[in-house]
């Protein structure tokens, strides 16, 4: 099932602006903008999928200690902030550094959540340095079954 | 994917995608070199790192927790697998590599051959 996730077109210009539409359509349903601290990209990637009753967010952050990860939501913005120490300083003198492409440093991401999730059930693991965040949506605004008499 | 025609429906409009580039930092000491490699999402039974000849190839391939029904509404990795490969000049020994892959990282250390390490000459005085 994830490979529906990863597995998107490769003419990348036209699918960027498809998923950008999509993005504003998903979280300006109610007609709001979407999130200006929002559109950055940065480390970590982050990928977003959606169910019926949850938002999925997985945030690629490889090689960092989950205690020290921090996962916070405030009024609709779901943030992800953490550090991933630099290694080149701990090594000796004598070296050469031939690539440098890894992120060191600081980092936080913001989400923009969309007005129907629950904030006091979302759920964090981190596992082979993939951080995924579970937020449910609020049981108002689940698919119902409705029941004729 | 388990529902066939659903497969068959998106081959047509979409096609894989290239393998992602993962992000390394090598780095060449006395002895020998430290190459390492983020490779998030892949799990460990999944990683492969092959010497073929005297070139190196990592690849991985992603395996993330999906729920039911899910559908993606935003990616920036877009590729189900990582792939990327180095050719390892003679004075490299590539029977002695060592492998530690551990929360997405991969940390590959490769001994410079006995010839080639550093040696220090003593210089007698007569």
């Amino acid at each position: 099932m994830y490979e529906s996730l990863l597995r998107f077109p490769t003419d990348l210009f036209s699918e960027f602006d498809r998923m950008q539409q999509e993005m504003e359509r998903m979280f300006g349903a109610l007609g709001m903008p979407t999130s200006i601290r929002a559109v950055a990209r940065g480390f970590p990637a982050v990928n977003i999928g959606t169910t019926p009753k949850s938002i999925e967010v997985y945030a690629f952050a490889p090689g960092i200690d989950a205690s020290r990860l921090e996962v916070s939501v405030d009024r609709g913005l779901l943030t992800i902030a953490g550090e991933r120490p630099s290694e080149s300083s701990e090594v000796a003198e004598k070296v050469s550094v031939y690539a440098d492409e890894r992120f060191s440093g600081s980092f936080k991401r913001v989400v923009s959540l969309p007005e129907d999730v629950d904030p006091s059930g979302i759920q964090a693991r981190y596992r082979d340095g993939v951080l995924r965040i579970s937020v449910p949506r609020s049981e108002a605004a689940q698919p119902k079954r409705i029941e004729i008499k | 994917m388990s529902d066939g025609k659903q497969d068959i429906a998106r081959r047509e409009d979409v096609r894989p995608a290239p393998a992602l580039l993962p992000a390394v930092d090598i780095v060449e000491d006395e002895t020998g070199i430290t190459l390492t490699a983020d490779m998030p999402g892949v799990p460990k039974e999944k990683l492969t790192v092959r010497m073929d000849g005297q070139n190196l190839s990592i690849e991985g391939e992603i395996a993330l927790e999906t729920p039911e029904g899910m559908e993606p509404s935003y990616a920036e990795i877009r590729s189900p697998a990582y792939r990327r490969s180095f050719s390892l000049s003679r004075d490299l020994d590539p029977s002695k590599i060592d492998a530690q892959f551990k929360d997405g990282v991969l940390r590959l250390r490769i001994p410079k051959a006995e010839h080639a390490q550093p040696r220090k000459i003593t210089v007698s005085v007569d």
